[in-house]
């Protein structure tokens, strides 16, 4: 089960990093979206995969899974949510201000000399 | 077990909170926004204070013992990190009273930068690694409502670039979090070093560090990875350049000192070797930038690339000379930093560019800004009253000892790099032929003086001061060179 979470994380990041590299901005945050799942899954393969072990200490329970990565992907996965809503806000405004996705023609410092 | 350590963090939330249901009105806000600093301060000094008395200040939320709860660790080097960054906000929040312009009042302004000091005070205090980067993403968040805030042309292309840049790096961090967690199984910062300690720091955890060193790194810009810093810092007005500046890059220097000081110790010659030459190579490519440029803002900006450079330099001495002189020279950097930036504001309002060649002659007709200015410059250089001066020997003492010779040669050219390029600032802006200015009134100009004024005083007090605030200091550079002490607070609660 660990092995398959590693090859989904692994392709995750691949197919994030390439949208990333690309020019569009939509697709660069879609990039960064995948990036974060990627993260999250990674979270919860390393505090170990818990099968059908309760997630609790009780009484006569001596097997049981770890609870601490589940709610750091809680707190990561709302906090990524939050951003990306942001960024795609953001990107919109950037698009109407400049009539362009293309990153490379939002170069800067056409300011300075 | 007091609360004390939560206040610094609590406070400007609070206030945050309330300023929201005031949003139309600006003479409330200010009022509100600067009484809830000075709150904040006092609980800070407080703080300060019962550090000094009684040792590291432990906090366990929900009074969990200390590796399950989180915690919340105030010792004397984050104690004095709030209350330089409490202390500088309150100057720059009265500065934007006549600098900022009502637009941006209105649109949660003041509420962006409590909720920014929120996140960054939280930062210092942290004692859980996870924690750790909620607490960065408070302070992003807010930042990019700072960056974007007016929405102009560009503000937008720059802001989108510092985002992704940031969004990128958090996720890195999330990534790191999760390798260490599966490495170590704790969170907690002490627990953590306990736990590295046991086995010794085999190569796995010397990969986690430097995945570390890359993601405090891209948020407090050392070398390779400064490259989105120039461009998105130019964006914004300039008080919240002098926020961002002063304290933003200043968390992750922070983060890389508490993590390379407490956790990673045991493989010194590799890893603390990487640090010192990438603060090296900072040092240097924020001097070739620092020369490059004819914009007050951009040779501004490039010296805070430099001032990362010198303070990591210190740290990776990893002896008491060096990191008392890197946290000497990190409080010196953010006080003087915002003194500089609101002063070249201050410039760039009264001659309406920032562009150097398009002055001249300011000696004139506003002289006191030239000597506060030229005083704030010699201050960034390190002549020997001001306060650069003492960190930086500090830090080349550390390092002559722990036999960095060459760094610590390039550390002092630096030096003399970094006053050329102020000075070239005073010499272009204030000497010469007065060029035509535009109108503008006398009363904003006396306004922005006040706060920039008092930073500068306070930089040199921080300098000519040196003998009493060195107990203080020791204290913290103590904490990060035993980190037993640090442990033994939190986890012997």
């Amino acid at each position: 089960m660990e092995l398959i979470m590693i090859i989904v994380i692994g392709i995750l990041f691949m197919a994030a990093t390439y949208l990333i590299l690309s020019r569009s901005i939509l697709k660069i945050i879609l990039g960064t979206g995948l990036l974060s799942h990627g993260a999250h899954l990674l979270i919860l393969t390393m505090g170990g995969l818990g099968g059908i072990s309760p997630p609790v200490i009780a009484d006569g329970v001596t097997n049981y899974a770890d609870p601490l990565p589940q709610a750091l992907i809680l707190t990561a996965i709302v906090i990524s949510f939050g951003v990306t809503a942001f960024i795609l806000v953001l990107a919109y405004r950037t698009y109407a201000e400049h009539q362009t996705d293309n990153m490379n023609l939002m170069r800067g410092n056409d300011e300075h000399d | 077990m007091i609360n004390l350590p939560l206040f610094p963090i609590l406070l400007p939330f609070l206030f945050a909170i309330i300023l929201l249901f005031f949003k139309e009105n600006i003479r409330v806000q200010r009022a509100l926004t600067a009484i809830g600093l000075v709150v904040s301060l006092v609980a800070a000094l407080f703080l300060v204070a019962k550090v000094k008395t009684d040792g590291i200040q432990a906090l366990t939320l929900g009074s969990w013992p200390a590796p399950f709860g989180i915690s919340m660790v105030s010792d004397m080097f984050s104690a004095v990190l709030v209350t330089t960054t409490i202390i500088l906000t309150l100057c720059v929040v009265i500065y934007s009273f006549t600098a900022i312009g009502k637009e941006r009042e209105r649109y949660f302004y003041y509420p962006a930068i409590l909720f920014m000091i929120t996140g960054v005070n939280g930062a210092f205090t942290t004692g859980d690694i996870f924690n750790m980067f909620v607490f960065f993403e408070v302070l992003l968040i807010a930042s990019y409502v700072l960056i974007v805030l007016g929405g102009e042309k560009k503000q937008l292309r720059e802001s989108i670039k510092y985002v992704l840049v940031n969004v990128i790096s958090s996720a890195l961090f999330v990534i790191t979090v999760a390798f260490l967690y599966s490495v170590i199984g704790t969170l907690n910062m002490a627990d953590i070093s306990v736990k590295i300690a046991e086995i010794g720091q085999p190569g796995i955890i010397t990969v986690i560090a430097i995945l570390m060193l890359v993601v405090f790194g891209v948020k407090g810009s050392i070398f390779p990875l400064y490259f989105w810093l120039p461009g998105s810092y130019a964006a914004p007005p300039i008080p919240v350049l002098a926020l961002f500046g002063a304290l933003l890059t200043k968390v992750g220097v922070y983060a890389i000192m508490r993590t390379y000081t407490l956790f990673f110790v045991h493989d010194i010659g590799f890893t603390h070797e990487i640090l010192s030459v990438l603060a090296i190579l900072t040092i240097i490519a924020g001097c070739i930038g620092a020369l490059a440029y004819f914009d007050l803002k951009q040779i501004i900006i490039y010296n805070i690339v430099i001032a990362v450079g010198v303070i990591l330099f210190g740290a990776a001495q990893m002896n008491e000379a060096g990191l008392t002189g890197a946290i000497f020279y990190l409080i010196h950097d953010m006080l003087i930093k915002g003194a500089l930036f609101l002063l070249i504001g201050i410039i760039i309002y009264v001659t309406g560019t920032s562009n150097l060649r398009k002055m001249g002659g300011l000696m004139k007709t506003h002289a006191p800004l030239g000597w506060f200015y030229i005083i704030a410059a010699f201050g960034l250089a390190g002549i020997p009253p001001l306060s650069g001066f003492i960190g930086k020997m500090l830090i080349v003492q550390g390092a002559f000892e722990a036999g960095h010779v060459w760094g610590s040669i390039i550390l002092l050219l630096s030096s003399l790099v970094v006053l050329l390029s102020v000075i070239r600032i005073f010499v272009y802006a204030f000497w010469g032929e007065p060029v035509e200015l535009p109108k503008t009134t006398h009363r904003p100009y006396r306004n922005m003086m006040i706060p920039a004024v008092a930073l500068v005083v306070l930089s040199v007090l921080y300098g000519v001061g040196t003998e009493w605030l060195m107990p203080y200091m020791t204290d913290a550079s103590n904490v990060l060179l035993q980190p037993s002490i640090y442990i033994d607070a939190v986890l012997k609660e």
